[in-house]
């Protein structure tokens, strides 16, 4: 018995070297993506789709026999939103996993945190957070690919001096997104000739802003504009539904999500906002060159998770770009796969058209935010 | 004045939240000496099987009821399970049994509710009552109306019931109690029910104003905290003062001073007071317990 026992142990063990040694022989190296996601915690409704999509059009690039015969092995860490647990996985993934490019820093904060370590380690890093100053200035190896703060602030304060207000209001939460959008506001607004008259703050877990708005309301503000993400700004907007003020309202990109509108009820209609094509993907003109992307990519995470938001998209954006630039480098070799991220030119993604230069390692430009109206419980294309 | 008049209001309802929340630290803190910190989960949990019972469809006013009745369920399991193995542990080992006991709650609620944040519609009719200028919601009413009616029957309770009294009896001295026939486990595990089920009861009527997340209990309980040791712990009227105060206190600081440093105002008020006296506002000296 023991005999035998040990046969099949030797056989086995045979048979694994084989195969192995078989497998390596004919394939290609593996490209090792690594990533660092915010799936738990506060940013987790950022971090939980970029997850899923990662995995879901990784699995299938494989299914189909990897880019140009390299498959992917994808190697992913929480954070939990936690800027040193994302120092310490990005350190992980470069020293143990050894991976070629990584994908993740789902938050400003995370990301921030890991630049430093991925220039001194020479690794490609694709950012899906939205703060300006991951990528300005330029560094060699950081790249990223949702629209920045100070794209949506001026977005925002093109739509107003179309509508001819020149007096905003300022309102924002304690959050590393808040904050950046804040000072993104205040910068850009003399730009566009409007003036802040009021610049009030809340903690994004507090219960009631109507405090705040009460001193925005006895200012001759003609517009508020509320920088955040989660449920503090749906309290914001039931607070200024409550106490009665009429004036137009902007939110940012950070509440493009259903969730905004089911929670702020009635409150959520007439607010205006600037977003990714993706939440209106099919109110857009058919000659929208974005029209054919979104919608594949809606419908295919749709079939497999439920309601597709724009920070999924954001991975979507950051894995094919990776995806194109190791096609055209025909290898992955890490530098040869930077210089083609940056060589990106003309790709349709989710955010928009990307073209990254030397210069610009994000590649939109303004035409990527869309405005919208909610109206009746519902998103709506101005323009 | 006009400004003035809302600050107060929007104070007096965060407040009043504040201050149901800080209730349910009272009775667990007076039958042990310990104070709870999974009593924001209770809060939480009240609000989440509500929300997701109301989901598949069961009225709103049987949803609120099996809610208080599962969150009084997790508050036995959690003495059960978790507090009286530890029979002999000191108040502070007992606390920080608590405090991972919130963190597990907060994990199962993480994997049973998901992490999206939920609203719940509120009572009634949401229209905005006015007074002068200022505003104030009808669920907001229903909030000071849930803290007045729980804190005097927390208050009678203790005060005129045997249960509550033999439940105090526990916490001045427990062989004692023991001694004179009161059966200290049970006790205890009848004041874990008893406050999850109202911190469930919280949970239930501050949801549809301030939403809820697996997460979100953590917050309110550090706020119910504080303004129980503000107010006096284990003193349910303090509980009710510290919350209306410190409620106040952030509306009025936010609106006067800077919006910036409303919290950093409000710890600034709780640290005076707990400077000149150190057993909270309302709260008995430490003499008197001997």
């Amino acid at each position: 018995m023991r005999f035998c026992r040990n046969l099949v142990m030797i056989l086995a063990v045979f048979s694994l070297v084989l195969f192995s040694s078989g497998f390596t022989a004919h394939a290609k190296d593996t490209l090792k993506i690594g990533s660092i996601l915010a799936v738990t915690g506060p940013a987790s409704f950022l971090g939980d789709p970029e997850l899923k999509t990662l995995q879901m059009y990784i699995d299938e690039i494989n299914a189909n026999g990897g880019i140009n015969g390299h498959k992917i092995e994808f190697v992913h860490y929480d954070t939990k939103g936690r800027a040193k647990e994302a120092k310490n996985f990005v350190n992980r993934l470069i020293k143990k996993d050894k991976v070629d490019v990584i994908i993740g820093g789902t938050t400003s904060g995370n990301s921030l945190a890991v630049i430093d370590i991925v220039q001194r380690a020479k690794v490609p890093f694709i950012s899906l957070a939205g703060s300006i100053k991951i990528v300005e200035p330029v560094k060699k190896w950081v790249f990223k690919t949702p629209h920045t703060d100070k794209m949506a602030a001026e977005k925002i304060f093109a739509d107003m001096k179309k509508r001819g207000i020149t007096k905003a209001a300022l309102i924002t939460g304690n959050g590393g997104f808040d904050k950046s959008g804040r000072a993104q506001c205040l910068a850009m607004a003399p730009k566009y000739g409007i003036e802040i008259v009021a610049d009030e703050k809340y903690d994004n877990a507090d219960t009631d802003m109507t405090t705040q708005l009460t001193k925005i309301r006895s200012t001759d503000a003609q517009a508020i504009i509320n920088f955040g993400f989660g449920k503090a700004p749906a309290i914001v907007a039931k607070n200024i539904k409550q106490l009665g003020i009429k004036l137009p309202v902007y939110e940012s990109h950070g509440v493009a999500s259903k969730k905004f509108i089911e929670l702020a009820g009635d409150a959520a209609n007439g607010i205006r906002l600037p977003a990714a094509a993706l939440i209106v993907a099919d109110q857009l003109p058919n000659d929208d060159p974005q029209k054919k992307v979104l919608l594949a990519y809606k419908k295919k995470y749709e079939a497999k998770y439920g309601p597709v938001s724009t920070f999924g998209g954001h991975a979507y954006d950051a894995l094919f770009i990776t995806v194109e630039a190791v096609k055209r480098a025909g290898t992955i070799d890490r530098a040869k796969i930077r210089d083609e991220i940056e060589n990106t030119h003309g790709f349709v993604g989710t955010g928009g058209v990307f073209n990254m230069s030397p210069t610009d390692h994000l590649g939109l430009n303004l035409d990527a935010f869309k405005m919208i109206e909610i109206e009746n419980g519902n998103w709506k294309l101005l323009y | 004045m006009d400004q003035l008049l809302q600050f107060l209001i929007s104070g007096l309802t965060v407040g009043s939240i504040y201050a149901l929340v800080a209730l349910g630290f009272s009775i667990i803190y007076n039958a042990s000496d310990v104070v709870n910190f999974a009593q924001g989960e209770f809060v939480m949990i009240g609000a989440m099987s509500a929300i997701f019972m109301l989901k598949a469809g069961i009225s709103y006013p049987l949803a609120a009821f099996l809610a208080i009745v599962i969150t009084a369920g997790v508050g036995l399991a959690l003495d059960k399970f978790a507090i009286e193995p530890a029979k002999n542990a000191t108040v502070v080992s007992t606390i920080i049994i608590t405090i991972g006991a919130s963190i597990f709650l907060r994990g199962a609620a993480l994997l049973i509710w998901g992490k999206e944040i939920y609203g719940l519609p509120p009572f009634t009719n949401n229209d905005p009552i006015r007074i002068g200028n200022a505003t104030i919601l009808p669920q907001n009413l229903w909030v000071m109306l849930g803290t007045a009616v729980t804190v005097f029957a927390v208050k009678y309770f203790f005060d005129h019931t045997r249960m509550g009294k033999a439940i105090l009896a526990c916490s001045f001295n427990k062989k004692a109690a023991y001694l004179v026939g009161i059966n200290v486990k049970r006790m205890l595990l009848i004041s874990y029910g008893l406050s999850a089920a109202l911190g469930a009861m919280a949970g239930l009527l501050v949801t549809p104003i301030t939403f809820m997340s697996y997460n979100a209990g953590v917050m309110l309980g550090l706020k119910g905290f504080c303004a129980a040791i503000l107010g006096g712990m284990g003193n349910s009227m303090g509980a009710v003062l510290g919350g209306v105060l410190l409620g106040i206190v952030e509306t009025v600081g936010a609106g006067f001073i800077s919006s910036g440093y409303k919290d950093a105002i409000a710890f600034l008020v709780i640290m005076l007071v707990l400077f000149i006296k150190p057993s909270g506002l309302l709260g008995k000296g430490e003499a008197e317990r001997v």
